[in-house]
């Protein structure tokens, strides 16, 4: 009877044992293994005040695949490269997510976050140092804003403002012989509307139009010297990386607009000084701006706003995109 | 009242006093428990992947209230690992008796034996509920924290204290379980006053003495029994019985109610009334609130929790009971009317609690075979399932079964309380302000569920 009760005793510990120190055992053991395996590089997700992309610089060499396995710790996210025609990959919460990205130039390349997961969803943002090969062509030709010496952060009051939205449908219906220096794109997005309206004031070819007559023009010349393939472009950018802020509708009232008022991130000395987004349907300062004034402050960003640089993610086509989308706050579509 | 002797089914009986059986779901739930530590220390930081907070606070937690408590009382307290690795180091063995007994043995401090430590427990956890919840690391360290706080209190004290006396569920496991239409008496209390022994307090060869430190022939309720199966061992008289009973028999006798356990009552069912409000009503600002532990926010969430639980609702019940008094001289105090009428608002919160976890779990069941499939997170697919897609359960019902729950709660409280305040001689009069009462909790509660 006695060693009955001691084989018991002694088999319940030997099960105990087994289990108290090997399951953890087993299950540190794997996770040690999995972890240390010859496995994808490793990139864990958090929204920015967590840490943002970790590791946040990764390194690749040209010709050779770079593995990654994905992991959102905290909110859905996306990982996109930026300037790069790969769709964006979605990062639901906690689950893996593996893809391959492959450089044929080396250079430092962007990756970003593509889901609005946090009031500084902006800032998570990483790098991957791209090495051999033959480096990517750099575009050495300065933006536009840069080369025309416009100061994107200086106020650009509009001194004329019309009295009601122009229409690039009734613009076009005047049938008005512009000069033709006025009818290309570079000319109209160098200058701001109110600039091009002055001109076209001045011009002979207007004088029997009203001030609202030459606005329509104005809106005109915006509608002639994009294509619908550009605006569709830029809607669909806008949605995606503007809305939050700037609103649906342009007004500056996105659902994200307050937090941009918010101090940043505490123990980030990024040297910002928030302020309310941009409402591009404000006449008064929209129409002082030129295409290329907006367009640097998209590329650069507001530095001092809050507004964030796209430069490293948008493409230059994007960009435009974006710029001429900007303009249907402020004009009437031709159907 | 009818009740049915489970022990007097041979089998049934072998089952119970056999070891076996019960260390095996205690060591089936010590695997649980260890798997929950590693995957919550080192598993992803996702709450709704890992299964440390996917088995805790929604499988085991949902299993504990809907089907546990109400149904089989405190068996659960019987397999519960918390305890089980200090109560073996106390005992030296995790069988029969040995004499390889360590630790102190003291007695628990006499001022300390009440649920009052345990009712401050609770609220401490619940304060920290929300990150808790949600967070896979902190489920871990609470859960390891009270392994070893049991053990701790093991090798100091005497039997069960950590159980009697600290535990945060367990308080909630007791005041509830007195509902269960399962419980442990003996069968004649004259045999247990002739049996100079007391086997079942001192231990026997066969077994140990009551670790929860309970007389089972003092028994009137189920809150000081945690169903160990001890005494069933160890009485030589075969006196003990676990019996079906009608649900809620422990509720019909009121007069030996303390205030501890009777403000219990009126604790968990605020606790209830904040958690259904937290984290089912339409308020994102008040989720966050309770999420931000240490903002301004969050003690404003904790001023408000202290608020309801230990201010609103208590005066609201004390002024319900002194509105409906009869006027008849030498009547109940408000003191003696809160403890007698307390236990009716049991099966009221019990309900609450079962509508709060049946909405939990409808909602975030669907997270379990994802989280068991890669427990630590590693891209695993062990059961086939880690791509399962979130999807909320019986959507198209809305929130009436949670409301159904809640009528039944409501229901038989009211019952009780009719029942007291005839016992109390009080009649209708003194039970119309405790059943307006109980519906004021319970419409506060369909609201949220329905809104």
């Amino acid at each position: 009877m006695g060693l009955r009760r001691l084989t018991g005793e002694h088999l319940a510990r030997l099960a105990l044992g087994l289990i108290m120190l090997g399951l953890p055992l087993g299950l540190v053991g794997a996770w040690a293994v999995a972890r240390t395996a010859a496995s994808p590089t490793t990139v864990h997700g958090r929204v920015t005040e967590d840490g943002g992309w970790l590791p946040g610089t990764l390194r690749a060499t040209v010709g050779t695949p770079l593995r990654l396995r994905l992991i959102s710790d905290d909110v859905q996210h996306g990982f996109a490269i930026g300037q790069s025609d790969s769709p964006a990959v979605d990062l639901p919460p906690g689950e893996i997510v593996d893809t391959t990205l492959s450089f044929s130039q080396s250079g430092t390349y962007t990756f970003y976050c593509t889901r609005w997961c946090g009031p500084n969803h902006w800032r998570m943002r990483g790098v991957i140092e791209v090495t051999g090969g033959q480096p990517a062509i750099s575009d050495a030709i300065d933006p536009l804003y840069l080369s025309l010496g416009i100061d994107i952060d200086a106020p650009h009051p509009a001194l004329v403002v019309p009295g009601v939205r122009p229409s690039a449908e009734r613009g076009e219906a005047l049938g008005t012989g512009l000069p033709e220096r006025m009818r290309s794109r570079q000319d109209f997005v160098r200058r701001s509307p109110v600039e091009i309206w002055q001109g076209l004031r001045r011009d002979p070819s207007t004088t029997g139009l009203s001030d609202s007559q030459v606005w329509d023009l104005v809106a005109y010349l915006w509608h002639s010297t994009t294509s619908i393939d550009a605006l569709s472009d830029g809607q669909e950018l806008y949605a995606q990386n503007c809305a939050a802020c700037h609103g649906e509708d342009g007004a500056g009232d996105g659902v994200m607009a307050p937090n941009v008022a918010a101090p940043v991130l505490a123990g980030h000395e990024s040297g910002d000084q928030p302020s309310s987004p941009a409402d591009f349907t404000d006449r008064s300062t929209m129409l002082g701006a030129s295409s290329a004034l907006l367009q640097g402050k998209i590329l650069r960003g507001g530095m001092g706003t809050g507004m964030p640089y796209w430069g490293p993610i948008l493409t230059d086509a994007q960009l435009w995109a974006l710029t001429d989308y900007l303009w249907t706050f402020q004009f009437e579509e031709a159907p | 009242m009818m009740r049915f002797d489970l022990t007097r089914v041979p089998i049934v009986r072998a089952i119970f006093v056999a070891r076996g059986p019960q260390l095996a779901l205690q060591l089936g739930a010590m695997s649980g428990l260890i798997l929950v530590l590693v995957a919550g220390l080192l598993g992803t930081p996702v709450g709704s992947r890992n299964p440390a907070t996917v088995l805790v606070w929604i499988a085991w937690w949902a299993a504990l209230i809907i089907v546990a408590v109400p149904f089989f009382g405190r068996l659960w307290c019987s397999v519960c690992p918390l305890p089980l690795p200090g109560e073996w180091l106390q005992r030296g063995a995790m069988l029969r008796p040995r004499d390889t007994g360590r630790g102190l043995g003291l007695r628990w401090p006499r001022r300390l034996r009440s649920m009052w430590l345990q009712n401050g427990a609770f609220v401490l956890v619940a304060l920290f509920s929300l990150p808790v919840l949600t967070q896979p690391r902190l489920t871990a360290l609470l859960l390891a924290g009270l392994v070893l706080l049991s053990i701790a209190i093991s090798m100091i004290f005497e039997r069960r204290s950590f159980c009697r006396y600290l535990c945060p569920v367990g308080g909630f496991i007791a005041l509830y379980s007195q509902a269960a239409p399962l419980e442990l008496r003996v069968r004649d209390a004259q045999v247990c006053a002739g049996h100079t022994t007391k086997t079942c307090y001192t231990g026997s060869a066969t077994g140990f003495g009551c670790p929860w430190m309970a007389f089972p022939a003092g028994l009137t309720s189920n809150v000081a029994c945690g169903v160990c199966l001890e005494c069933l061992r160890t009485c030589p008289l075969d006196n003990v019985a676990i019996n079906l009973r009608p649900m809620g028999a422990d509720l019909l006798d009121s007069s030996r109610i303390r205030l501890d356990e009777a403000f219990k009552s009126l604790l968990l069912l605020g606790s209830a009334l904040v958690y259904v409000f937290v984290l089912q009503g339409p308020s994102s600002t008040l989720r966050s609130s309770a999420a931000a532990v240490g903002t301004a926010a969050w003690l404003a969430y904790v001023a408000a929790f202290f608020l309801i639980i230990a201010v609103v609702l208590p005066a609201l019940f004390l002024l319900a009971i002194t509105v409906g008094r009869p006027g008849t001289p030498g009547w109940l105090s408000p003191s003696q009317g809160f403890r007698r009428f307390a236990p009716s608002l049991v099966p009221l919160g019990l309900a609450a609690w079962a509508a709060f976890s049946v909405g939990f779990l409808l909602t975030n069941a669907s997270y379990i075979l994802p989280a068991l499939s890669d427990p630590l997170g590693l891209g695993w697919n062990l059961l086939g399932s880690s791509g399962m897609p979130w999807a909320p359960i019986g959507g198209s019902l809305g929130a009436w079964p949670l409301v159904v729950i809640l009528l039944i709660g409501l229901a038989w409280s009211s019952r009780r309380v009719r029942a007291v305040a005839e016992e109390l001689g009080g009649g209708v009069r003194a039970a119309i302000p405790v059943w307006a009462f109980s519906l004021l909790v319970t419409s506060v509660m369909i609201w949220v569920f329905v809104a």
